[in-house]
């Protein structure tokens, strides 16, 4: 067995007029959950469409645990499981119904379908209308049924066209506990334009912009860069004229911003020299002064910042 | 197999789980009553023909035949491509071809599933009719059959077609109502002022619906009808097939 589960090199796919998505490479390995970010237009469905064998690349190679999406498309749609966008279903057939019509369109035997049925109905919790029809379903369920058929023939890679849209926050927040569930088992391959979402469900990030990969990073890694560049934001009770002078001493701050909150506390906001981490440091200082600090932390960016960051770059670049 | 039969039972399936196979089968359920009617009145006059070929000269096959089989085909692709089900079938491990034959069987079965009160009116007549010179022939009824599922497979194959064209319902059913109509209106060169001679009648000769159904009727089966038939049956199929495939191309 392959270590990567997905391989695409140079992949590219041009529409009468535009190029949807233009040499873009990148790898999964197997047990990954990756979230493939952009905004509407990236070329995120796009490529989605090409690794699931519904979409002929232009040009380009994609692999699918070894196995070519164009020359060998039976062998690539047998291993995964996809989720169209908006989660497309034959809304007048009933639940069960559905997945068994699924499971027998994917080759499974008689005996194995019911098997296999009833353990999806039960994982993503559907017990309770099963029998319903679909059409019927609010959007959290009908999201379900689709998540259900992806995974109703065991496959090693699910692929899911953004899997959380359209629904309120509850059901979001279920849906992302089922993908963190699945991603225990199974390779997760999913897109979205939410970066909180990415943030929470997965282990791997790839940035899309303009149909290229701008930025492929474990979404650990990318939010320790995030911290590095960051802010550390203390609140302190002591007057003002203090913290300045105390802070305009110590050579690790470079820059500080100090704002009155309510009494006698105020909010400091402290950049570092050198990346150096200055909590220790604050804690020291007001700890040596007998100054009360109520609150330390670091001003945490979100995958928000580096995505307006990292688009802003590249159109300057643009320009 | 276990795709085809798996697509082949949801497709016929489909037809009644929704509303659209019973409103269709309710229209042809009318017209052949008022079909009946109209036998039932030309039984008074002596005729001497078969049961089948008196059902056919009133003419409601015809109406039945090109105003049903594209409401029957128009969803075959249509709908599914605009629901965004398509999708979720194609990236199923299932062949083209396989998806081209289960839709076309399904719609051919509907389509012959709409038949079925027919044969009910052909048993009540059998019953209720003592004139000796209106035989009712199971041969006759077996030719007739076989030419209402010959036509009516180039019918399918054609409304399949069109349908796997495009996203929408509606422009599935005018092209093939188009399309459809030509092919008919193509087999009454008899309507036409200075009808046609030469070679050019030969081949009207051989494309005229309405004269091989006719012979259908009087339980007279030519070779050259079925091929004519067949071979349009599985060029309309292969087109679909064709059509179905293009996404590949592009």
């Amino acid at each position: 067995m392959s270590e990567l589960m997905i391989q695409v090199e140079n992949l590219t796919k041009r529409y009468a007029g535009t190029t949807a998505v233009s040499e873009v490479s990148f790898a999964v390995k197997r047990g990954e959950i990756v979230g493939l970010l952009g905004k509407n237009g990236a070329g995120k469905s796009t490529i989605l469409r090409i690794l699931s064998c519904f979409l002929p690349a232009t040009s380009g190679t994609a692999r699918v645990a070894g196995h070519d999406v164009f020359f060998e498309a039976d062998e690539v749609r047998r291993r995964i499981g996809y989720m169209p966008e908006n989660n497309p279903l034959h809304l007048d057939m009933r639940v069960r119904e559905y997945l068994k019509f699924r499971a027998r369109l994917k080759g499974l035997s008689a005996a194995k379908t019911r098997e296999r049925v009833d353990v999806v109905i039960q994982q993503c919790s559907l017990t309770d209308v099963h029998r319903r029809i679909i059409g019927q379903l609010s959007k959290g369920y009908r999201q379900r049924v689709g998540m259900a058929d992806a995974l109703v023939h065991e496959p090693e890679l699910i692929i899911m066209d953004e899997p959380t849209i359209g629904l309120d926050p509850n059901q979001i927040r279920s849906v992302r506990q089922l993908i963190k569930e699945l991603g225990k088992k199974h390779t997760i391959l999913l897109s979205t334009h939410i970066l909180p979402e990415v943030e929470m469900t997965c282990s791997h990030v790839l940035i899309l912009h303009h149909g290229r990969i701008i930025a492929s990073d474990s979404t650990h890694e990318l939010q320790g860069k995030i911290f590095e560049s960051g802010a550390v934001i203390a609140e302190i009770a002591a007057p003002a004229p203090a913290l300045m002078q105390c802070w305009a001493e110590c050579d690790a701050v470079q820059h500080v911003d100090i704002a009155p909150i309510d009494g006698e506390y105020h909010r400091c906001t402290l950049m570092a020299r050198d990346g150096i981490d200055l909590r220790p440091i604050v804690f020291d200082q007001a700890a040596q002064r007998g100054w009360k600090l109520r609150e330390l932390t670091r001003g945490r960016h979100t995958l928000e910042d580096i995505f307006v960051k990292v688009t802003r770059e590249k159109e300057e670049e643009h320009f | 197999m276990q795709v085809f039969w798996t697509l082949f039972r949801r497709e016929l399936g489909s037809f009644f789980q929704s509303m659209t196979g019973y409103v269709i089968i309710a229209t042809t359920l009318a017209l052949l009553g008022v079909s009946l009617l109209d036998m039932l009145s030309k039984m008074n006059e002596p005729l001497d023909a078969p049961l089948t070929e008196i059902f056919y000269v009133t003419l409601y096959f015809w109406l039945i035949l090109l105003l049903v089989t594209p409401v029957i085909t128009m969803r075959t692709f249509a709908s599914e491509k605009a629901s965004g089900t398509f999708e979720a079938l194609m990236t199923a491990p299932v062949s083209d071809l396989q998806v081209v034959l289960a839709k076309f069987a399904g719609a051919l079965t509907f389509y012959m599933i709409t038949w079925l009160p027919l044969m009910g009116y052909m048993l009540f007549l059998h019953r209720y009719l003592n004139s000796p010179s209106t035989a009712w022939e199971p041969r006759s009824l077996a030719t007739t059959l076989l030419g209402i599922l010959l036509v009516g497979s180039v019918y399918i194959s054609l409304g399949c077609f069109a349908s796997a064209l495009t996203k929408s319902q509606i422009i599935a059913a005018a092209v093939s109502y188009a399309v459809g109509l030509t092919l008919f209106l193509l087999s009454l060169r008899s309507l036409v002022p200075i009808a046609p001679t030469g070679w050019q009648a030969k081949v009207f000769a051989h494309i005229s619906m309405t004269e091989h159904m006719q012979d259908f009727a009087r339980g007279i089966v030519h070779t050259t009808p079925i091929v004519y038939y067949l071979s349009l049956t599985v060029f309309f199929v292969y087109l679909t097939f064709k059509v179905v495939e293009a996404r590949r191309w592009k």
